[in-house]
């Protein structure tokens, strides 16, 4: 755990808090069992909202805390540990695409919402089921915006798109019924039971977020994926403490299973490499509050994030054994939302050609 | 967080800066720079040129070979700041530092920490004078893994000790003037009968037989103990103390095998440079062999996660004070981590990395083959990856053998 200043771990405690109870994953049981195609509770989003998480990354004069990358990235990393269902992380990566490239007006119209939870925001990037950010059939003609969106999360009540479009970043505001009926959500159920659409936007109102530079669409990804890898991150803490746990408590041929050495070292070897992915994401986080080595950073912490993820989300079922295979426990979701998040804003071989580009081979 | 700008520092910082520099310019023989430390890594037979002498004498008579060790027995005296300072100026002048080996990595912290005054006034300067080399008599030939299995025995003679019995893998052995050893005093306990004695490596019943590696070299030996006469003020702590005092031992030693930094010097060229120069690159410095890209850029995100995790480990355990839980997992890491290096490297090369001795082969691609063998001790030595893993699982995870 990186080193934090007392505000940092106050907010840390009281979204560990917050999580352990009012947000156990007894929640997200709830949230899927309603069958809502949002897939979250927005009462439990209206008092994250309340308690100022949305606002982490919004300056003060637009009516955040402005606590940086660090504070977000250990609430969201919270949040994973109980696959806590929010729109929490794509609204602050939409806002952190308006902090980066938009006017004073625009900063001025959205981010309060956002900070406040009045309004919902996502990323729609991806145009198909991989992630391919430089190839864009988007396209902008006199502000209106016309394009298909693959698999947008969080998209059944955003009301803010941040939209990339072949020449550059867009925002998209649907809180009017107007602008809303230039936009169609269609749902697409993944394996996580999290809300995902295909958004098909037909000559939608669109502004440009024209203050960010060239490359404001790679900054704002780099975001996505060091936050990403946060909720990862908590993710994989947890599948691992519990199967620890389960190994402790569970006897077969007379001795707890946690006795047996060749699990000692398996569970050794996941302890390392989740040594490694924390010193990543939180590399990451360091790398965005320092402004240092970001695209270099946000590639190792997002790729870090991806293997390990993976091999602990395998590693926590088989070594659960049957029970690990059962819709009571558990460990399932951590399962199918590890594949979501490593298909997302970048797959490991994607981050990987990535990082040698960056540099330079 | 912490703060990697330069600008604003106390201007005691910048006063010892100039203090260090200065030295440089008048004592540092510059034929020596960029030569690099003619003993990193491998423990080897070091017959110093003149340079070589007198750079070690300069960095000695300072203390500065020894940094943070206190100035009373000869050691820097310097905060670790300073010593940050020191090892900066060191590398922008293309010097090295000339003091080193098991005295300086891992026996000196161990006596300033166990040894008495008197022994800390006799061992320790030479040590930061760099005159004295140490070698480690841990390991027997029925105790590797488990040490405490050792049987070379010390007996009480009234005002000195016999010891007889034999070491094995003392790396060293053959150059070095003295050894820390590990003896049995007491056949009674398995742990609470070992002792840590002090040797002298000219004592007559010493003999030592180089044995030949796989790397072709022979740095280390068998050590024969025959009826030593070792007097009775070269033991360190109490009888029987000797495994805590050995085991901190083996601390310092860890953490000088994982420390990231020293790892990343000794590493040499960028896998992808090398990649550039035997395989082809396009017109952009993109290599044409996509496979290998991929490959070169998986070991190096994994590379960057370690860096950032020994960083992290060192902030902790400055924040929290003792040693962080992740500590642990940084031989394991880093060892592995290197050895993968070695790999990629010598394949990169093809053929050509493998050269054995003679024409054909740079002096790099003869060297990258005997660091690749020399390389896959590390997972063995200094505990090896599966001890790790036992104690992590162990002492960290709280994973016990019956409960
Ligand atoms: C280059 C080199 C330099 C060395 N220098 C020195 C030196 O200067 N002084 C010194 O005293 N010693 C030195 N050593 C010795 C080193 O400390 C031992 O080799 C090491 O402790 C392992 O012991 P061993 O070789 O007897 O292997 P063993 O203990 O026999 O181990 C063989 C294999 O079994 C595994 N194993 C052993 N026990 C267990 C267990 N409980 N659970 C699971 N797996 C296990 C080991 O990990 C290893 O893979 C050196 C070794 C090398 C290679």
């Amino acid at each position: 755990m990186a080193v934090l200043n007392e505000e940092q771990e106050m907010l840390r405690d009281m979204a560990r808090e917050w999580v352990t109870n009012e947000s156990a994953v007894a929640k997200f049981r709830a949230v899927r069992a309603s069958g809502e195609p949002r897939a979250y509770d927005p009462a439990a989003y209206a008092t994250i909202a309340r308690m100022g998480w949305a606002g982490v990354i919004i300056p003060e004069e637009f009516g955040g805390t402005d606590f940086g990358w660090l504070s977000a990235g250990m609430i969201l990393e919270e949040m994973g540990k109980t696959v806590t269902a929010s729109p929490l992380l794509t609204t602050t990566l939409a806002a952190a695409a308006i902090v980066l490239g938009g006017n004073p007006e625009q900063k001025a119209k959205w981010l309060p919402q956002l900070a406040g939870g009045a309004m919902i925001g996502t990323l729609a990037i991806d145009e198909g089921a991989h992630h391919n950010p430089h190839r864009l059939e988007t396209s902008v003609s006199d502000s209106s915006l016309t394009g298909t969106k693959a698999f947008v999360h969080e998209a059944h009540d955003a009301t803010l798109f941040v939209v990339a479009a072949a020449d550059g970043m867009y925002v998209v505001d649907t809180s009017t019924p107007d602008a809303a009926a230039s936009v169609q959500v269609a749902t697409r159920h993944l394996a996580d039971m999290r809300s995902h659409a295909q958004v098909t936007f037909c000559g939608a109102r669109a502004e440009k977020l024209a203050h960010g530079g060239d490359d404001l669409l790679d900054q704002v990804l780099d975001r996505a994926r060091i936050l990403t890898a946060c909720e990862m991150l908590g993710m994989a803490q947890q599948v691992f403490d519990t199967t620890l746990d389960y190994l402790k408590q569970r006897v077969q041929f007379n001795q707890a299973l946690s006795s047996f050495q060749a699990l000692q070292h398996r569970m050794a070897d996941l302890f390392g490499d989740l040594a490694m992915m924390r010193s990543a994401v939180e590399g990451g986080l360091q790398a965005l509050d320092s402004g240092m080595m970001m695209p270099h950073a946000a590639a190792i912490a997002k790729a870090e994030a991806n293997r390990v993820l993976h091999t602990i989300s395998r590693e926590g079922v088989q070594l659960h054994g049957g029970i690990g295979m059962t819709d009571e426990y558990d460990i399932g979701f951590y399962l199918k939302r590890a594949r979501v998040l490593e298909a997302s804003w970048g797959s490991t071989g994607f981050l990987k050609d990535r990082f040698a580009t960056l540099s330079g081979y | 967080m912490a703060s990697l700008a330069k600008a604003g520092a106390p201007a005691s910082e910048t006063d010892f800066r100039r203090e260090v520099q200065q030295f440089l310019s008048e004592s540092f023989p510059p034929e020596l720079k960029g030569k690099g430390n003619p003993v990193t890594g491998v423990e080897s037979d070091l017959r110093e040129t003149e340079p070589q002498r007198r750079w070690r004498e300069a960095m000695g008579a300072r203390g500065w070979g020894t940094p943070t060790w206190p100035k009373e027995y000869g050691g820097g005296g310097l905060s670790r700041k300073q010593a940050a300072i020191l090892n900066e100026e060191l590398s922008r002048a293309g010097a090295y530092n000339p003091i080193g080996g098991m005295g300086v990595m891992m026996f000196g912290p161990t006596l300033l920490e166990y040894g008495n005054e008197q022994q800390k006034q006799e061992h320790i300067p030479p040590i930061c004078r760099g005159e004295i080399r140490w070698c480690q008599g841990y390991s027997e030939p029925n105790a590797g893994s488990d040490l405490a299995n050792l049987q070379t025995t010390a007996e009480d003679k009234g005002d000195h000790y016999l010891v007889n019995g034999q070491k094995t893998w003392t790396s060293g052995g053959q150059w070095a003037d003295k050894c820390f050893c590990l003896v049995r005093t007491d056949r009674s306990d398995k742990h609470k009968g070992i002792s840590f004695l002090l040797m002298d490596m000219r004592a007559a019943g010493v003999e030592v037989r180089p044995i030949r590696m796989i790397s072709g070299l022979s740095p280390f030996c068998e050590t024969f103990f025959t009826d030593v006469k070792v007097p009775k003020e070269n033991l360190v702590g109490r009888e029987g103390e000797g495994w805590t005092i050995g085991k901190r031992l083996l601390q310092h030693e860890r953490t000088n095998l994982s420390g990231g930094g020293s790892m990343a010097r000794m590493m040499g060229p960028r896998l992808s440079d090398l990649a550039k120069k035997y395989h082809e690159a396009d017109a952009s410095g993109v290599l044409t062999d996509k496979v290998l890209r991929d490959r070169i850029a998986d070991f190096e995100i994994r590379w960057g996660a370690f860096l950032l995790t020994a960083r992290r480990a060192a902030e902790e355990s400055k924040e929290k004070g003792g040693v962080s839980e992740i500590s642990s997992v940084l031989k394991k890491l880093g060892t592995k981590l290197s050895q993968e290096r070695s790999e990629l490297t010598i394949e990169i090369m093809g053929l050509q990395g493998l050269g054995w001795e003679g024409e054909g082969f740079s002096d790099a691609e003869l060297a990258g083959v005997r660091a690749w063998l020399f390389g896959k001790a590390v997972t063995i030595y200094g505990g090896s990856t599966e001890i790790q893993n036992n104690i992590i699982a162990k002492r960290v995870l709280g994973m016990l053998d019956h409960q």
